[in-house]
């Protein structure tokens, strides 16, 4: 029987665990997750590339929405719980959601540490845990004004760096002597400060906070010895601390984590704990190699296995700023009982350092050259006497026996019990015997497969040897992904290949172009479709059959099979005749619900698939057309009032909004395409997170282009200015007509222009008229074959079959 | 069904259903879904994907199998099966196919709805 598990927090840990259970023990559980945090879960080690840029958000999810939908999770989304009643076994949310549970799992992570200082409610002060921090850091950096980050400890040193690559003025505070002094010696934490320092970062090493001052909102801090230093920006990154209060709350047994057995079985034989969050057997973890550990052994024993048992074990320490490189691990403290080796080498800035006890390494420093860190954390691990290679220990690897060996070869030399992901704690012969066992190929097949680099990412450059050796010259990392399972090809050779071979139809390009299976899938047809549609507008007969139900019958499937119709309302402008004709249709066919949608026009929902056709024909009378809300094609121009009617108003923002929603509308495009236009820079259009926006300024008309915000939230990015309105219709839809051609199915702007450049779609748009003309002309001509309204069409008898039964049996009379 | 005599209705011919594509039945156990194939086979199962109900005669054909328009899931059309990691089936309706002329063996379905 399945039963309820009800996890609290959906951080990394709780995430590996439900990846274990399910292969594990699949159906076993209905899983319901509560995250605080409005989202789905993703790596939050990632989080410092985020902030300087090197990542994006969408590129550190781990699970997107529709593995939870695979799954079957229920994720509330933005729910702390605010209490567990045990006895019930229940947990109740703060917007009042109750759940009842079979096991419940608290992983609630940790909450950061805000030194108790005057000021330190100030606005302006934040901490760095989660993306809402990095969204707040990034918009701070914008002003181009003072930060300081309190600490200068691995997180602190990584948002400082972020911030300072994000053009912020950037002091580190730090209490201790020298940075990172519980993972760094003082020789290797100076090498630190330095390398900081050359990067335009000032560190203060000692510095005590007295107070955050400011009237209202950060304005800078004053140290212990009276120093005042300006700020506009304070990170507080001082320490973590586990999140363990509403266990406590509820009775269960907290010392500084909530305390749980090495089977992370809390004092509650019905809870579990995992995570930071958790303590066992008097530790507690701010690192993920030990919580997926948890994770995996809590997964094992919900699963009804309870012997796997957590082992505490030293977990390296790397630090994510480019072009720093420092590796830690274990015990470096200096004591009678140990010895050391010690190599630097100034002029390359380079510093290692071993602490031997017994002939066993017990600790390691590395500064400057980290590559040997894998072999010296094997070699601990197994505690291997080092008296042999004394003398040459602390050149590496490469050293241990006759001449430097290749890089690819110091990889192949190594055990098949080395670890090569430290965050997920896969070891070499893991991933070998997986890349041949599975036949894998990419470095996202072995990701998928063994977890290996999919965490923080640092130990790519040696499962990508390791796949060089495994699979030879088969192995090609810049090889494309197919497709889908029908054709070895990537998108983009389709795409060249029908233009190319002048392939017209589906069947014509999975002939020649040597599709695997007889008629594709549901994941190649209709971008086949699309592209042919794109590249042949006069000539392809539109493949009905390969477009998904709502561009079949031009309305949107509902979970209870119902449909909902939008009629398109230009700009957002309606008026009497048009609400009144629509109350009348909602009255007719009695639907169930109208709704104003985020689009500026409105959803009628519910409708019965075979009213669909009366329901258009009702609507077309009174002057509608279909909202296409259904569509990989032009959705929505959203619009303000603008200067005809607003006093900041500069430009006719809705006209031109109508005007580019009459002259755009019924084109088809890689994904959906929304648009607005804002009167002026309020915006109150919301043109800056559109896929094409337009902020209306005295002098014109300025485009912006590659926002998002649906499962990832982008501003936009400025394509330039124009001074017409005739010029920015021209330009937008030249934009357009680019994206239409080199887009992949399903790529929205901001995901094609990430992968084109904006530099080169600038230099088509703006800067060539030739290209500019040539893609307008192309739209153009294309529009004419797109812009039949798809209702009308169905109302005047087109697929008839889709809207009626083909026969009604069983019934005693005729029911209909 | 044992030893009972298949109860064959008609339900209209092969070419009132697109190629690739669907037509539903509405009984009064509910919809059945008839698809017929590229290759011009027949098949008919419950309108009911067994992930959450979504209609099945509503999603692209490829091969002899349905992707559910709702959420994905790709269901054999010969054995009703979930294809892939998804784990669920649904009943599949005998169907026959004399000449085009398409019928459906409803008794089966009625007894074994009860
Ligand atoms: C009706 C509406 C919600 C509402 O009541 O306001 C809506 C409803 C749906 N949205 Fe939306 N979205 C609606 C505005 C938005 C907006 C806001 C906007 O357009 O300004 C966004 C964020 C902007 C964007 O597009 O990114 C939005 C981002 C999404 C996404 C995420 C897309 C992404 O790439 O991130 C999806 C999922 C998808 O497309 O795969 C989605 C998908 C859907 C679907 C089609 C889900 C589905 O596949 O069935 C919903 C259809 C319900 C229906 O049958 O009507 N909807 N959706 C809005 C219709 C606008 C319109 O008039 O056409
Ligand atoms: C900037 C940064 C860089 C890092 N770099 C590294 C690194 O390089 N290597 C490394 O190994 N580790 C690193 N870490 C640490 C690593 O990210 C954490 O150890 C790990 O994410 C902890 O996982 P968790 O599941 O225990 O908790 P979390 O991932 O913190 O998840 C806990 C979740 O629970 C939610 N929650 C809390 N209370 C409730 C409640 N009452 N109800 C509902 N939800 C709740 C929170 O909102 C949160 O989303 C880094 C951390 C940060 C912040
Ligand atoms: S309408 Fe949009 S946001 Fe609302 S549930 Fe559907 S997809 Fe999600
Ligand atoms: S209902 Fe069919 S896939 Fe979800």
């Amino acid at each position: 029987m399945t039963q309820k598990l009800i996890i609290i927090g959906n951080g990394m840990a709780p995430g590996r665990m439900l990846e274990h259970l399910f292969e594990q023990a699949p159906g076993q559980y209905d899983v319901t997750i509560f995250n605080a945090e409005p989202r789905v879960n993703y790596d939050r080690i990632m989080l410092s590339p985020v902030l300087s840029g090197e990542k994006t958000y969408e590129q550190i999810v781990i699970h997107g929405d529709g593995w939870y939908i695979e799954n079957g999770i229920t994720l509330y989304k933005g729910h702390k719980i605010v209490s567990i009643d045990r006895a019930a076994k229940t947990v109740t949310s703060d917007h009042g959601v109750t759940e009842s549970y079979d096991k419940l799992v608290i992983a609630t992570g940790s909450v950061p540490f805000i030194i108790p200082v005057p000021g330190k409610d100030l606005p302006g002060v934040i901490t760095y845990r989660d993306i809402d921090d990095v969204q707040a850091m990034l918009l701070a950096a914008q002003s181009r004004e003072k930060a300081i980050v309190i600490g200068g400890g691995l997180l602190g040193l990584e948002a400082a760096a972020g911030l300072n690559s994000r053009g912020m003025d950037v002091t580190v505070l730090h209490v201790m002597p020298t940075l990172m002094d519980r993972q760094l010696d003082p020789a290797a934490g100076y090498l630190l400060q330095r390398a900081f320092e050359d990067r335009g970062i000032k560190v203060i090493t000692k510095a005590n906070t007295r107070q955050i001052i400011g009237d209202g909102k950060v304005e800078g801090i004053e140290l212990d010895d009276g120093t005042i230093i300006p700020a506009s920006l304070v990170v507080m990154a001082v320490g973590i601390r586990p999140n363990a209060a509403i266990a406590k709350d509820a009775g269960l047994a907290v010392n500084r984590g909530i305390v749980v057995d090495s089977g992370m079985q809390t004092s509650d034989g019905d809870i579990l704990a995992l995570g930071e969050c958790a303590e066992v057997d008097g530790m507690v973890y701010g690192l993920v190699a030990p919580l997926y550990d948890m994770a995996r052994i809590a997964a094992s024993h919900l699963a009804g296995d309870r012997t796997p048992a957590f082992v505490h074990s030293d977990t390296p320490t790397k630090l994510k700023v480019t072009g720093i490189n420092l590796f830690s691990l274990g015990d470096f403290a200096e004591g009678d009982d140990r010895e050391e080796i010690v190599l630097r080498d100034a002029t390359a800035g380079v510093y290692k350092r071993l602490v031997l006890k017994d002939n066993r390494i017990i600790g390691t420093v590395l500064y400057g050259e980290t590559a040997d860190g894998a072999w010296f954390n094997d070699l601990k691990k197994k505690a291997t006497d080092i008296s042999e290679m004394r003398e040459t220990l602390i050149f590496g690897q490469a050293y241990q026996g006759g001449s430097p060996l290749d890089p690819t070869a110091a990889v192949a030399a190594l055990p098949d019990d080395a670890e090569i992901c430290g965050c997920n704690g896969v070891c070499k012969g893991k991933i070998t015997a997986t890349i041949t066992g599975k036949g894998l190929t990419s470095l996202d097949e072995v990701r998928a497969h063994t977890k290996a680099s999919a965490s923080c990412g640092s130990c790519t450059g040696l499962v990508e040897q390791l796949m060089t050796i495994t699979l030879g010259d088969a192995y090609n990392p810049k090889a494309v992904q197919p497709m889908c399972g029908c054709s070895e090809l990537g998108h983009d050779d389709v795409r060249r290949l029908i233009k190319a071979k002048g392939l017209k139809t589906i069947p014509a390009v999975m002939q020649e172009l040597e599709w695997k299976t007889s008629c594709g899938c549901a994941k190649c047809r209709p971008a086949l479709n699309y592209y042919l549609v794109c590249d042949w507008p006069d000539e392809y007969a539109d493949d009905y059959q390969s477009r998904f139900i709502n561009e079949r019958v031009h309305a949107n499937i509902q979970k209870d099979g119902t449909y909902s119709v939008v009629p398109r309302m230009w700009g957002g402008v309606t008026n009497a005749g048009e609400l009144r004709a629509i109350a009348d249709v909602v009255d007719k066919f009695e639907i169930p619900l109208v709704k104003v949608t985020g689009g500026q026009r409105i959803d009628l929902l519910g409708i019965e698939k075979d009213d669909l056709p009366a329901v258009w024909a009702d609507l077309g009378k009174a002057g509608f057309i279909s909202g296409q809300a259904y569509a990989k094609g032009l959705r929505t121009v959203k619009t303000c009032v603008g200067s005809d009617w607003c006093r900041f108003g500069t430009q006719d923002s809705t006209g031109l909004g109508i005007r580019i929603e009459k002259f755009m509308w019924g084109s088809w495009t890689p994904a959906k395409l929304k648009l607005a236009v804002s009167g002026c820079p309020r915006n109150c259009a919301e043109a800056t997170c559109k896929d094409i926006g337009v902020i209306c300024v005295d002098s014109g008309f300025e485009i912006h282009f590659a926002g998002a915000a649906g499962l990832d939230i982008k501003g936009t990015e400025v394509l330039g200015l124009v001074k017409t309105e005739e010029e920015a219709l021209q330009y937008i839809v030249a934009l357009t007509q680019m994206y239409r051609e080199q887009g992949r199915y399903l790529e929205r702007i901001y995901k094609w222009a990430k992968r084109i450049g904006l530099d080169e779609i600038r230099r088509q748009i703006m800067g060539d008229a030739d290209k500019r003309q040539a893609y307008y002309e192309r739209f153009v001509f294309s529009q004419k074959f797109a812009q039949v309204d798809p209702w009308s069409e169905r109302v005047s008898g087109k697929d008839k079959h889709e809207f009626r039964p083909m026969a009604t049996v069983g019934y005693p009379e005729a029911a209909e | 069904m044992m030893g009972m005599d298949m109860n064959w209705i008609a339900i209209g011919d092969i070419s009132d259903i697109p190629l690739r594509g669907a037509r539903c039945v509405k009984t009064q156990q509910g919809k059945i879904a008839v698809f017929r194939t590229a290759e011009n086979e027949v098949f008919a199962i419950e309108d009911h994907c067994p992930h959450k109900g979504g209609p099945l005669s509503q999603g692209i054909v490829h091969g002899t199998s349905v992707t559910c328009p709702l959420h994905n899931w790709v269901i054999s059309l010969e054995t009703g099966k979930a294809l892939g990691a998804d784990n669920g089936e649904v009943r599949t309706i005998p169907v026959r196919n004399d000449n085009g002329a398409l019928s459906i063996a409803l008794e089966s379905l009625m007894m074994a709805a009860e």
